[in-house]
């Protein structure tokens, strides 16, 4: 199982470096959401995909799945979230104030 | 268990939360702040004599014991440094009050500022590994805020980069967290040190290593630098120095603190990596340093050239090399705040960047003329000042290490930043005075206050190097023998 989500994730990752390194904004800012599936899945996988009852004491199994990588997880979503939640407001204000989202236009060799 | 360490935490987080409630009210958000500032050094100030008295404090947070609780921990380096970010964060906050303008006060400038704080001193006390990182996206993200408030279109266009950039070594951190946590199922650093110590630190441990060291020096802008001399050209004066000052900062102590305690045991791959990306950072600084005719860039890539330094002793990692970068590091935060708020002067009663329009300041502002001169010595090294000793102890602990060519090239370095930082005080202060574009009539109190005080600290930095020395030779101890920070974590 640990072989087919390694092979997922770097798919994943594969996608997402290609889309960063392309022109358009919007392509980049998917392409770091890609990235950041890939590494929460290998947050994942990391701590063996062993089989075992949900995190949840009220359950009574004989085991559990590691609880810890969840909660990284869980903390790293919601910081990512916010972060490109932050990055898309700002192409948005960077598009309507430069008037492009070609990054090749965005470079800035040029005084205002 | 001591619960002073949660203050350089709490006391700026709480103030950034009740600043939030009085948006439209300048001055009381500028008290707050400037108490606030006092309140925590006044912590650290206590945190580092406790560490004096009894040795490294630590925080068991919840009161779960490590490994499974979050702890923290404050041994010589981290208390030094949360006081130096501390002071340096209160003289960057002075010299705001008059320069960064109502629009910016008005959106949150405070709370932000605060915010960052938070991060830095978390960064620095915690003995989390995803903690740290948790930390280090606190004061990320309040950067992201600082750097693009004002909204003009340069500051628009290098957000977009910076934040591009960090993303991406955010990911790797946590990926890198992922592997660790993988190979050796902990994320505590004590408890990490002792289960890579008794894995054996090869092949798998290694990547991870150089993973890290990939994450950190990207934050830190040890060779990866390429976004650094742009994003911390586009902020005011205020918030480039406090960057320039604390956030490449604290990716060096990620560094110092990754490679000291936890990848410490296989030096001939780990260290010589670092060795390599740090001179390559000195030479490459150092082109940057020469070829820009603007002061900001001139600045930033000074700033490139001291991480290389720094790294350079983390490289050799002896005993005195060790002392040399707690020295260096701390001295460095200091000078180059003073440094670029002496720029951010400059630019502001020249009303330009660029060397070429500028000329003949030192009749009309003999004062600055004069500290930017004593400050370029200083950072360049000069014997009675602050950067003197850090520098010696470096290139001596290098040269008894038989880094001979590290050593040669850090000591052609120090020319170059000499060489740099004259060229800006002879182009900007000598020479023809020339009509200036607006010049004001005064300068902002707060402006004058703020850099008399960095200046004289830089000065006492200088002079009273003896003292300095001692705490931080005791960091350097700590930083030699990871098994006093693994006792005083693991001890109960």
């Amino acid at each position: 199982m640990e072989l087919y989500m390694s092979l997922a994730i770097g798919v994943l990752f594969t996608v997402g470096v290609y889309l960063v390194l392309t022109k358009s904004l919007l392509r980049i800012i998917l392409g770091t959401s890609l990235l950041t599936h890939g590494v929460h899945l290998l947050l994942l996988t990391m701590s063996r995909l062993k089989t075992g009852a949900a995190p949840l004491l009220g359950q009574e199994a004989d085991v559990y799945v590691d609880p810890l990588p969840q909660a990284l997880i869980l903390t790293s979503i919601v910081i990512s979230f916010g972060v490109t939640s932050f990055f898309f407001v700002l192409a948005y204000k960077a598009y309507q104030k430069l008037g492009t989202d070609d990054m090749e236009q965005l470079r800035g060799k040029e005084d205002e | 268990m001591n619960n002073l360490l949660v203050f350089p935490l709490l006391i700026p987080l709480c103030t950034a939360a009740i600043l939030i409630f009085f948006k439209n009210n300048i001055p009381v958000q500028r008290w707050l702040s400037a108490l606030s500032l006092l309140a925590t050094a006044a912590a650290a100030w206590t945190i580092l004599h406790q560490v004096r008295a009894e040795g490294i404090q630590t925080l068991y947070m919840g009161g779960w014991l490590p490994p499974y609780g979050i702890v923290f921990v404050a041994d010589m380096l981290a208390a030094l440094l949360v006081l130096a970010t501390t002071a340096v964060g209160a003289f960057c906050l002075f010299f705001s009050f008059g320069t960064v303008g109502e629009q910016r006060e008005r959106y949150y400038y405070y709370p932000f500022f605060q915010f960052l704080l938070v991060g830095v001193n978390g960064s620095f006390l915690t003995g989390d590994l995803f903690n740290l990182f948790v930390c280090f996206e606190v004061m990320l993200i309040s950067s992201y805020a600082l750097i693009v408030l004002g909204g003009t279109k340069r500051q628009l266009r290098e957000t977009l980069k910076y934040i591009l950039i960090n993303i991406l070594s955010s990911t790797l951190f946590v990926a890198a967290v992922a592997y660790l946590y993988g190979v050796t199922g902990s994320l505590n650093m004590a408890d990490l040190s002792l289960r890579v110590a008794q894995a054996g630190q090869d092949g798998v441990l290694n990547v991870i290593a150089i993973l890290f060291m990939i994450v950190f020096s990207l934050k830190a802008g040890l060779f990866l630098f390429f976004w650094l001399p742009d994003s911390y050209s586009v902020p005011p004066a205020a918030v480039s120095a406090l960057f320039g000052a604390l956030l490449t900062k604290v990716g060096l102590y990620a560094l110092i603190r990754t490679f000291t305690l936890i990848f410490c045991h296989d030096p001939l791959v780990t260290h010589n990596w670092i060795a390599w990306m740090a001179a390559a950072t000195m030479i490459l600084g150092a082109f940057g340093a020469i070829a820009y005719s603007d002061v900001q860039r001139i600045m930033n890539y000074n700033v490139v050239i001291t991480v290389g330094f720094i790294a350079f002793g983390l490289a050799v990692a002896s005993k005195e090399t060790l002392d040399g970068v707690v020295f260096y590091l701390l001295h460095d935060m200091v000078a180059k705040a003073l440094l670029f708020l002496l720029g951010g002067m400059i630019v502001h009663l020249s009303g330009t960047s660029k060397l070429k329009e500028m000329g003949g300041m030192i009749k009309r502002y003999p004062a600055v003329g004069w500290m930017f001169f004593i400050a370029s010595l200083a950072i360049a090294g000069i014997p009675p000042l602050s950067g003197f000793a850090g520098k010696l102890l470096l290139i001596q602990g290098g040269l008894q290490e038989q880094y001979y060519w590290l050593t040669g090239v850090s000591l052609a370095s120090s020319f170059i930043v000499l060489y740099s930082l004259i060229r800006l005080f002879m182009n900007a202060f000598w020479g023809e005075e020339k009509q200036l574009a607006s010049s004001p009539a005064a300068v902002p109190k707060s402006m004058v206050w703020s850099v008399a005080g960095l200046f004289i600290i830089v000065i006492m930095m200088g002079f009273g190097s003896e003292w300095v020395y001692r705490l931080a030779s005791e960091a350097g101890n700590t930083l030699m023998n990871p098994a006093l920070y693994i006792d005083a974590v693991l001890k109960e």
